[in-house]
């Protein structure tokens, strides 16, 4: 069965040229399927196109059975994280043009969290640590006026405050994937921010928490969670400072 | 007639096993292999010559207890170490050790030196630099040594 989509012209001849790329889904419908299965996809597609918009027309044109999770699609909301031809990305910041487009783009589900249905993966597992390392402001005083902090201070935790919780630093730990008890670099992230944030006064309460044995310390600094964070977030590098504060016995 | 006798025939039950689509899709069912970068496949063979080494330590540790049982035993294990193929051993040893060790201190300094995160990739060169240094200058007198130079 042709479809539509491949065999059209263009709108006029000197726009930006459309392609054909093809897309390789690991799909899985827990109702239908023992194993999760490959299936291709040919779509046009501009070079300006996100691999979102590809998925976007093989669901609107093609396959309405296709199941993925996006929310915002402008790398926000943090609900479509996927392995594009086998690294962590969201699907809404990576452009057709920054891939090779001459070879089948391989579009797979997060690595390490159970697998529902094609690209969604169950985030339970990675929500219950993240609440672990208690993600909030912990403040026992409680000043007349709002709470004081400098430049400086703020800035000491500014690059954990981007995390947009996507899953892609977790689900591309490589101790994540063989181990589901690690906390994971997004939950070290998320304490991270709290730790060594002058207003906080819980600090060692998460030092304590990750100084577990399924803590911190499980951290092989592959720098897989740095290279996939869709936020450029210096993952490693906070995981780092968290070993170094707990050593200490302070931030 | 056939318009009301049509609600209460039931539908055929679909099987349990519903026919599967035929699909032209690589043989590949387990997902492909994460892409990581040098931060992963530097962590993978630290790994490997990890397991290996203690494999080593292992063996090591026995044949050096075997001086308890009689000094005689030990010589002859000893002797059997002399061989062609134990002395390729002995290199790829050498070669695993290497590895590790200035993997190890990389390690070190990206947990512990403030800076080291930032510079990782730099000092896995490094540490690759110093390793082919380490084995340019083993490698061609120890095969000496083994094969009668």
């Amino acid at each position: 069965m042709s479809t539509p989509t491949i065999e059209r012209e263009p709108v006029a001849a000197d726009a930006i040229q459309s392609f054909t790329a093809t897309l390789i889904i690991r799909r899985f419908d827990p109702e239908v399927d023992e194993e999760p299965r490959w299936e291709d996809f040919d779509v046009e597609l501009f070079p300006t196109d996100r691999v979102l918009d590809a998925l976007h027309k093989i669901k609107w044109e093609q396959d309405g059975s296709l199941t993925f999770r996006r929310s915002c699609a402008h790398g926000v909301c943090g609900s479509d994280a996927m392995r594009i031809n086998g690294r962590n990305r969201l699907a809404c910041k990576t452009l057709m043009k920054d891939l090779d487009i001459t070879k089948p783009i391989y579009v797979e589900a997060i690595k390490g969290l159970p697998l529902e249905k094609d690209l969604i993966v169950n985030m339970d597992p990675f929500f219950e640590s993240f609440a672990a390392v208690q993600p909030f402001l912990i403040a026992s005083s409680k000043p007349d006026k709002e709470r004081r902090q400098s430049p400086a201070e703020r800035e000491r935790f500014d690059d954990t405050t981007k995390c947009i919780l996507c899953a892609a630093c977790t689900s591309s730990c490589p101790i994540f994937w063989t181990d589901g008890q690690y906390f994971g670099p997004a939950a070290i992230v998320n304490a991270h921010r709290f730790i060594f944030d002058s207003r906080d006064d819980g600090s060692q309460v998460r030092l304590d928490i990750l100084n577990d044995k399924e803590g911190v310390w499980r951290c092989r600094t592959t720098f897989n969670c740095t290279e996939a964070c869709p936020r450029g977030i210096q993952v490693t590098q906070a995981i780092a400072e968290v070993k170094q504060a707990i050593m200490r016995g302070k931030p | 007639m056939s318009e009301k006798s049509a609600g209460t025939v039931s539908a055929p039950q679909p099987d349990k096993k519903y026919p599967l689509p035929k699909l032209s899709a690589p043989k590949m069912p387990r997902g492909t292999l994460y892409r990581g970068n040098t931060g992963m496949w530097s962590w993978v063979l630290h790994r490997i010559t990890g397991v290996a080494i203690f494999f080593f330590l292992l063996v090591h540790i026995l044949d050096t207890a075997l001086v308890r049982v009689s000094p005689e035993a030990y010589n002859a294990v000893i002797n059997q170490y002399k061989t062609p193929i134990m002395g390729l051993g002995e290199l790829g040893l050498v070669v695993a050790i290497g590895f590790h060790a200035l993997n190890g201190l990389r390690i070190i300094l990206i947990d512990f030196w403030s800076v080291g995160p930032r510079y990782h990739k730099l000092m896995f060169v490094v540490v690759i630099l110093l390793w082919i240094v380490l084995l340019v200058g083993f490698t061609p007198r120890h095969l000496m040594h083994v094969f009668g130079g």
